[in-house]
């Protein structure tokens, strides 16, 4: 394999990567601040697809972007207080059933309004044969926008968690729920707002790749296993790695089609990630010592 | 057979959820939903209509004349396979209400059910036994996809039940089984016709790429089967997840083993990222795909990597603009303004395959003067020069697809438009 | 004991009755989709004792459906004479291979479906202790995302395999002669003899877990769901025990699909596919969790419903309706004398009944 092969097998696996990484920090500001992992996350990043392809008919681009990361993220924090703000110590057990039906459910009701077809948003620069090419490589303009746009979103969620007084309250809240209780916060309500920043975050990702990826009502599941295993693999709760896993599995399943049958992409991922669960529970880059206070 | 009268001659969705399937979708596809609404209210009144109507008939000329034909279909409206099992189910309510508005075939009513198997074979069997066996059916359309048509091909034999299968495997008709019929055109046809214009492009060497679904398991058989015939050298084969995301690694493996052209052979949306991403690429050769691009839905997807790519497909996508003397033309033309003036959606091959098979049927049952399973059957079997949406159909008892090379049509994307290449 | 008896016995009343009901109405054609439902209801009742009892969530059991059904179409529909050799004809000898007639008049050499049974089974058995032990180490979400990820590799697998058919699966799986005159078969004329033997499959398994449920092992699953870490201090072998009914809850998946596969005569993908597990799984939540009783009255109606094709369409999205209401009002099942007092005691305290 030479240099530039090997490079566009990279940027492929980058594009992959972003994709998964985006889907799984939006696991991750969920998981964080409940305990909870949303199997509905994959359909808030549907939503904001299929809303913005719709809004785009009549609004400009970025406005109809905006528009649809608003929507979907009202609709998060919906779904958070009609059927998640009012269990009371519910298991986890539940809540992974609750998710799943509520993923159907959202899935179902795209199908019904949006139908069967699939759509995408116009690139954002160029049309879809247009690439950048770099010594040998070529990279599509799009995929430097979700580079772009997902590393910015990282940096702001940094700062947000770092810097503001809600950022710092949601951290609380994650850390230990009953003394954020203590010192007057108000757990509800944080969890409701990691809902809708996490139901905003998925439908950004929605519309950034959709000109990529396409958007279809039951694009959401794929989207949320793969989201849900890096997640893991990065360890649950950790957003930075998230986004390192992602990219590492996305470098990863572009290699495995170089050498195995693309049929088995999937089969390949899947399987490093029951390896690492079984040897490093708490995923590459988490540590065994927080795992273990994690309740369950 | 009373209980039945009521809704003779109206299309049916067995499942007592679907009407407002359509309903509830983009307001234009309100057909289903009307005609199901209609039917709730004035269930009463016709049935008393009917029940008189059927009495005196009974009374007169014999209860033969009015008994409905009953027809099953098993499509998958919903799933992974709908943009398939969709425009097949908006087809066949058009054409039963159609013909049901000319007062049937031969005085006798249509009654059409239609069951959404979600493209799963576990329900299609469970679908098939409940049409053949409770609703004695005279006919089964569809399933949409090979696998679940092969599923319950067995059953079609043992019941002695005509399948008339809208899935393009060739699995489905070799070896011929008696009662079953399938109105696609030949996958190997199809590569033939490819295989042709590479040959001509002094193309030898080419990329495969695949999709994981039975269509896509099918064609990647017969061009594996067909390419050492035909001088032409498969230098990467690869077969990839239906609902993937990007497949640029793919295109560079292809592009990598040094493919002068790419042959993509895939129904599902895929197909159009496979384009984008080759061009995205650098790719600069040909690219085909199968008679599965027909839907202009995933040309708007590729958006400019669409143009130029060549693939055959039945004519019904040039419908416009083939010249008059073509013997298909008026069949397609009518297909194609019908549907769309009704649906208000792009006409595709797909609901044409439904179109075929029913037309089919309703042609077999007329020409044959009864509605005897075996008789139809055998009128179908000897049926020739039959035109249909998909092509000039000549059954044999050798031949239950009744299609050749002549059926396809080379064409390319011209300006987002489909032309003839 | 004696209720556990009376039970069974009034379950196997019930069954005989359906099947009077529709031989008296003239709707025998039901007995078609209850068959069915039975076997689906074998896994069902295998993941109640896993999730319900011991509280191991599982997120693949169709996987081990599949390993099954598969495994058993594959040997029943593949044509060994081609192979010849000593080995074949030793085999056949043995009346491990038989001849059959295939549907277009030609002559198969295929494995009996007794052998290829039981291989299926020993098979997803294997697997289910193999991957077992590590899997039952994980907990809550990683044990959900475990099993979920032996779901998709069993589904791509299978998926990705020329030699199972692919996106076609695998079809013209011939009847299953289980003993002389009774046979797992599609055929319309076997039909009630069918409904009985699956039915009858289902009240086996339904013994055996329930006896289990009341035994040593039963307690110790109680005490694992409870509190694992209690459990362990306990001196209870609590992997040990996690390990044995993972197992047992395959071999039952493994059953359902090998009996089902015959009777369907054929299998396709979409029977290992995360959806499938996510059903399971969803009618055990539906039932009521530890409540073999609910779970199979659950299995029975929701499977009956969708084959029947009832809810057209909407198939998924009645399912996803009934499963969020369910674990949002009635978590702990439908069947259940608490439930009245509950929904009395929301309505005063205005607000959800949740316990830890």
């Amino acid at each position: 394999m030479n240099l530039d092969l090997f490079l566009q097998y990279v940027v492929a696996g980058i594009t992959y990567g972003t994709i998964y990484g985006i889907v799984a920090i939006g696991f991750n500001i969920i998981y964080n601040t409940t305990g909870i992992i949303n199997f509905a996350q994959g359909e808030f990043v549907m939503l904001g697809g299929m809303t913005a392809v719709t809004l785009a008919r009549v609004l400009p681009l970025p406005a109809a972007i905006l528009v649809a990361v608003l929507v979907t993220t009202v609709v998060g924090a919906l779904i958070e207080i009609l059927f998640i703000r009012w269990l009371r110590h519910p298991s986890v057990l539940r809540m992974i059933v609750i998710t799943i039906g509520l993923s159907i459910l959202i899935r179902e009701v795209a199908l019904h309004i949006w139908g069967e077809g699939v759509r995408a948003l116009p690139y954002f620069t160029g049309t879809s044969v247009t690439s950048i090419r770099l010594g040998g490589v070529y990279i599509s303009p799009q995929v430097l926008w979700v580079v772009g746009i997902s590393a910015v979103v990282v940096a702001i969620l940094g700062g947000f968690f770092r810097y503001t007084l809600l950022g710092m309250q949601m951290r609380a809240c994650a850390a230990n729920r009953d003394a954020a209780r203590l010192c007057g916060i108000s757990a509800k309500n944080m969890v409701t707002l990691s809902f809708m920043l996490s139901a905003g975050i998925g439908a950004l990702g929605g519309c950034i790749v959709s000109p990529i990826t396409y958007v279809s009502y039951d694009s959401g599941v794929p989207l949320a296993i793969k989201g849900f295993t890096v997640a893991i693999l990065g360890g649950l709760g950790n957003s930075a790695a998230s986004a390192g896993a992602g990219m590492l599995l996305g470098i990863l399943e572009s290699f495995s089609v170089s050498v195995l049958p693309a049929a088995y992409k999937d089969v390949i991922s899947v399987a490093i990630l029951l390896v690492i669960l079984f040897v490093r529970p708490s995923g590459l880059f988490g540590s065994a010592e927080v795992a273990r206070l994690k309740e369950f | 057979m009373n209980e039945n009268r009521p809704e003779s001659g109206k299309v049916r969705h067995l499942p007592a959820g679907s009407p407002g399937f359509y309903g509830n979708r983009d307001t234009q596809r309100g057909g289903g939903g009307q005609l199901m609404t209609k039917e709730g209210e004035m269930r009463g009144k016709i049935g008393v209509i009917i029940g008189i109507v059927a009495f005196a008939l009974f009374l007169g000329a014999g209860v033969q004349a009015a008994e409905p034909i009953r027809v099953g279909a098993i499509l998958a409206v919903t799933g992974g396979a709908s943009f398939l099992g969709g425009p097949e189910s908006r087809t066949l309510e058009m054409l039963v209400e159609e013909v049901n508005a000319k007062g049937g075939i031969k005085g006798h009513k249509v009654e059409l059910f239609i069951m959404d198997s979600e493209g799963k074979p576990e329900k299609a069997v469970s679908f098939a036994k409940q049409l053949i066996e409770e609703k004695k059916v005279l006919a089964i359309l569809g399933p949409s996809t090979s696998g679940e048509t092969m599923q319950i091909k067995g059953l079609a034999e043992e019941a002695k039940t005509i399948l008339l299968s809208c899935a393009a495997a060739e699995v489905i008709v070799n070896p011929v089984a008696k009662w079953v019929f399938k109105t696609p055109q030949k996958d190997s046809d199809a590569i033939q016709a490819i295989f042709n214009q590479m040959k001509e492009m002094k193309i030898t060497k080419i990329g495969v790429l695949s999709g994981n679904t039975g269509f896509g398991k099918a064609g990647k058989g017969q061009i594996e089967k067909l390419a050492p015939e035909n001088g032409i050298t498969i230098v990467a084969n690869e077969v990839y997840d239906k609902a993937s995301t990007d497949l640029t690694a793919e295109v560079t493996k292809v592009k990598a083993a040094g493919a002068e052209a790419i042959l993509n052979w895939s129904i599902v949306p895929a197909q159009s990222i496979v384009i984008k991403n080759a061009r995205q690429i650098g790719f600069v050769g040909p690219i085909f795909q199968s008679h599965g691009f027909g839907n202009i839905k995933y040309v708007a997807a590729a958006g400019a990597a669409a143009e130029g790519v060549i693939f055959p497909a039945g004519r019904l996508l040039v419908a416009d603009v083939l010249p008059a003397s073509n013997p298909q033309k008026a069949v397609l033309v009518k297909y194609k303004n019908d549907y769309e003036k009704k649906y208000k959606e792009d006409a595709s091959t797909f609901g044409g395959h439904a179109y075929d098979a029913f037309m089919i049927l309703a042609k077999a049952i007329e020409k044959a003067g009864s509605t005897d399973k075996e008789k139809v059957r055998d009128t179908i079997e000897t049926m020739r020069g039959f035109i249909g949406t998909g092509g000039v159909f000549d059954f044999s008892a050798e031949d239950h697809n009744g299609l050749d090379i002549d059926a396809f049509e080379l064409l390319t994307v011209k300006n987002g438009k489909f032309a003839i290449y | 004991m004696r209720k556990q008896g009376l039970q069974i016995a009034g379950f196997a009343a019930v069954v005989a009755a359906i099947q009077l009901a529709t031989f008296l109405t003239g709707n025998v054609y039901h007995l078609t989709q209850l068959t069915m439902s039975a076997y689906y209801s074998l896994v069902v009742l295998g993941l109640c004792i896993l999730t319900g009892y011991a509280g191991q969530i599982s997120i693949g059991h169709a996987g081990f459906f599949a390993i099954g059904g598969y495994l058993s179409a594959l040997l029943t529909t593949h044509n060994f004479s081609a192979h010849g050799g000593r080995v074949v004809s030793g085999l056949a000898a043995m009346g491990i291979l038989a001849r059959r007639p295939d549907l277009y008049g030609g002559e198969l050499l295929t494995v009996h479906p007794w052998p290829a049974c039981i291989l299926a089974v020993f098979a997803a058995v294997a697997v289910a202790y193999a991957i077992g032990g590590p899997v039952l180490k994980l907990k809550g979400h990683y044990l959900a995302m475990a099993t979920l990820g032996f779901g998709i590799i069993v589904y791509r697998i299978v998926l990705g395999t020329e030699l199972v058919g692919a996106a076609d699966g695998i079809y013209d799986v011939p009847a299953f002669p289980l003993l002389p005159g009774i046979a797992v078969s599609g055929k319309s004329s076997l039909r009630v003899m069918n409904y009985y033997v699956a039915w009858g499959f289902v009240i086996l398994g339904m013994v055996f877990l329930m006896n289990l449920v009341r035994s040593r092992v039963g307690r110790a699953l109680a005490s694992i769901h409870g509190a694992e870490d209690a459990a362990e201090a306990m001196g209870i072998p609590t992997a040990r025990y996690k390990l044995k009914i993972f197992v047992v809850s395959a071999a039952f998946a493994a059953v359902a699909g090998v009996l089902l596969t015959h009777y369907n005569g054929g299998i396709g993908p979409s029977e290992s596919s995360v959806m499938k597990s996510v059903r399971y799984l969803a009618i055990v939540a539906i039932g009521g969790m530890a409540n073999l009783w609910g779970a199979l009255f659950m299995s029975l109606i929701l499977n009956y419903l969708s084959l029947r094709g009832y809810f057209g369409s909407f198939d998924d999205a009645v399912f996803g309706v009934i499963l969020i209401l369910i674990m949002l009002f009635a978590h702990e099942g439908l069947l259940r004398r608490q439930l009245l007092d509950q929904i009395r005691g929301a309505v005063i305290r205005r607000g959800g009944g949740d316990d830890p």
